[in-house]
């Protein structure tokens, strides 16, 4: 074995990999309880000192995915045997299944929402993008600077002049204006990442493309696109990630019909305050697609949160 | 064979000056490219921000459309300076500030100090220490509210395991001495993993040969450390400081889903306070202006402070 000054001893490297571990095992215990709190009974969800060990219970999903009602003894004993596994858990705790809960419709309104506005975002991102990127486009650094600035600004700040203008066009708690706000939240991302992804792809493919006869156009969807589909799929991801998690605007200018779930979860309640077994449930649910986008992002994380300002 | 004068020329023409003639021009293409992008930019951001501007100076009450507007000059400007609840909310935000700041910087740049080690496996652990970040901040607080109760609460049953406290003595959110840390806590705990990741990718940077040539110069370890490792690191953790700076100053949603400012108003960071005065006292004209003031704050600290990043990294 070589020997090498900067090379850290085994030792080192030892003590280093013993705390981080301990750190990475702390920090993601809050997200193990989420998880487990969902597959939690009600009471063992509140036990003092907090079970590590219990029986796991599909009752927080049920819950979540459906509103109980109680009904007089006579009426619980008149009634069919349960039909399903899921009615089954409801009765058990003496209660019977009124209808579903809102959860479907908000967790199907995040998706509308968060693709709707990525995808948008991705044409309308890349087509700048390009732009920026390849042409002399007059005032180029003070519009760049522009679509950074935009992100500067608290959305509550902006949040009263949108809320009245949406009002005006009828766009208050609609799917168009939501897809339409969070585009625009995410375009300034997007310009600046997918602008860093396509100078990154020689000019000479380009005017290679062209001396063979094609035109700007098919240059750029036939020749860069492809080039720079690994970092339009990676800032697509990031775009969606933030949509998904906004909460802001969402809970100032949604209420019913395009309502978000992260507004929505917290206010899920059970018998005599919150029911944490289903927020939990809930909560697992939304959070995670995120982890496991995390999970395949990791080459390009750092180069997405910073706006590609480090690119490594 | 002879050809004509004329064909030689065509012949003799390159091919990229005819492609230029069969599509669109370059200029018309950027135009067509950038034009949209813009053009929802202005009308979702500048224009409302123009909007705000405007209605800074007038008297406009959302909840009475009907009402006369008038417009009131610098008065809701004046207003907003004299209220001691906006410096109170300040304060918080500046405790919020610099308290996250301050730990996310400790604890991101020891752990990337750790990692750059190498030892086996770090790129795994990298990435679990990573998660909480990427997670909907909102839906994370509201669950933190539940490992913040006194008696059932995860945290407080840790605490109590490892300093004999009581977990039903204290509680994080609803303690006017606890609730100003129970949010810096929480703040922590996401985003710390943020400094982390930008500390790692500055560290990564230096070359290796010049601690070599300082190993030949016999530089002890500590002396590498504070004149190569920190200078070296320093603009990339002075970057994190600006994003978590910008970030931290806007937060809302973590807060107002862990505190909602509470108890009284002692958590009540400047969007938090903001919202209040829009969305509940609906004083439309006065939460402009206030919207208006932390907007021109943050800008300002911001640029004056990207002159300081540019003069470390020109040194």
């Amino acid at each position: 074995m070589s020997f090498s000054p900067t090379e850290p001893s085994r030792r080192q490297k030892w003590v280093a990999g013993t705390l981080v571990v301990v750190y990475a095992l702390v920090t993601i215990l809050p997200l193990v309880w989420i998880i487990a709190t969902g597959f939690k009974s009600p009471s063992d969800a509140i036990a003092y000192p907090p079970k590590v060990v219990f029986e796991p219970t599909l009752e927080g999903y049920v819950n979540l995915f459906t509103t109980r009602t109680r009904v007089s003894e006579e009426d619980f004993a008149a009634l069919p045997p349960p039909s399903s596994w899921y009615e089954q858990i409801v009765r058990d705790s003496g209660l019977v299944i009124a209808g579903p809960s809102r959860y479907g419709a908000r967790f199907a309104n995040s998706l509308i929402i968060g693709f709707g506005s990525t995808f948008l975002c991705m044409i309308l991102g890349t087509a700048a993008a390009y732009a920026f990127s390849r042409f002399r486009v007059p005032i180029k650094d003070d519009l760049l600077f522009f679509i950074l600035s935009t992100r500067m600004m608290p959305p509550i700040a902006v949040a009263i002049p949108i809320f009245l203008m949406f009002k005006n066009l009828g766009l208050n708690d609609t799917h168009a204006g939501m897809i339409l706000l969070y585009t625009a939240v995410n375009l300034s991302l997007s310009v600046w990442l997918l602008k860093g992804f396509i100078d990154e792809i020689p000019v000479e493919y380009e005017e290679a493309a062209l001396i063979d006869g094609y035109t700007r156009f098919q240059a750029f969807y036939k020749v860069v696109l492809p080039q720079a589909a690994t970092g339009i799929a990676s800032t697509a991801i990031f775009c969606l990630i933030f949509a998904w998690n906004e909460y802001a605007f969402a809970v100032l200018l949604t209420s019913g019909t395009a309502q978000t779930a992260p507004p929505f979860i917290p206010t899920i309640l059970g018998v005599g305050g919150q029911d944490w077994p289903a927020i939990a449930a809930g909560a697992t649910l939304f959070l995670l697609p995120v982890m496991v986008f995390t999970i395949l992002l990791r080459k390009h994380l750092l180069r997405g949160i910073t706006f590609g300002a480090v690119r490594k | 064979m002879s050809a004509s004068p004329l064909d030689q020329v065509a012949a003799a023409t390159p091919v990229q000056m005819a492609t230029k003639i069969k599509g669109l021009s370059d200029r018309a293409i950027a135009w067509i490219f950038v034009t949209p992008t813009i053009l929802i930019l202005l009308a979702i951001n500048i224009f409302p921000l123009i909007w705000t501007i405007r209605l800074s100076f007038t008297d406009f009450r959302v909840n009475r459309p009907n009402a006369e507007v008038s417009w009131v000059g610098l008065r809701n400007y004046e207003r907003v300076l004299t209220d001691p609840d906006i410096w109170t909310a300040m304060q918080a935000t500046a405790h919020f500030l610099i308290w996250t700041i301050v730990l996310q910087v400790l604890i991101g740049f020891t752990l990337a100090y750790l990692i750059n080690k190498k030892f086996r496996g770090n790129d795994l652990w990298t990435t679990i220490i990573v998660l909480p970040m990427m997670l909907s901040p909102a839906v994370v607080g509201n669950f933190w509210t539940f490992l913040y109760q006194p008696q059932i609460g995860l945290f407080n049953y840790a605490v109590s395991f490892f300093t004999g406290i009581d977990p039903s003595s204290f509680s994080m959110i609803g303690d006017v001495n606890l609730a100003p840390w129970s949010i810096v806590i929480v703040d922590t705990w996401m985003w710390s993993p943020f400094v982390m990741l930008i500390c790692l990718a500055g560290l990564r940077s230096i070359p290796d040969s010049i601690y070599e040539a300082a190993e030949c110069d016999r530089a002890s370890k500590w002396r590498q450390f504070w004149t190569i490792t920190i200078p070296m690191v320093l603009p990339f953790l002075m970057l994190a400081v600006l994003f978590r700076g910008i970030e931290n100053f806007k937060m809302f949603d973590l807060v107002v889903q862990l505190t909602g400012g509470g108890p009284g108003s002692l958590t009540e960071l400047s969007s938090i306070n903001l919202k209040r005065e829009a969305f509940e006292k609906w004083r439309t004209g006065y939460a402009s202006a206030y919207a208006v003031i932390l907007f021109v704050t943050v800008f300002g600290l911001a640029s004056i402070y990207v002159k300081a990043l540019n003069r470390v990294k020109n040194r």
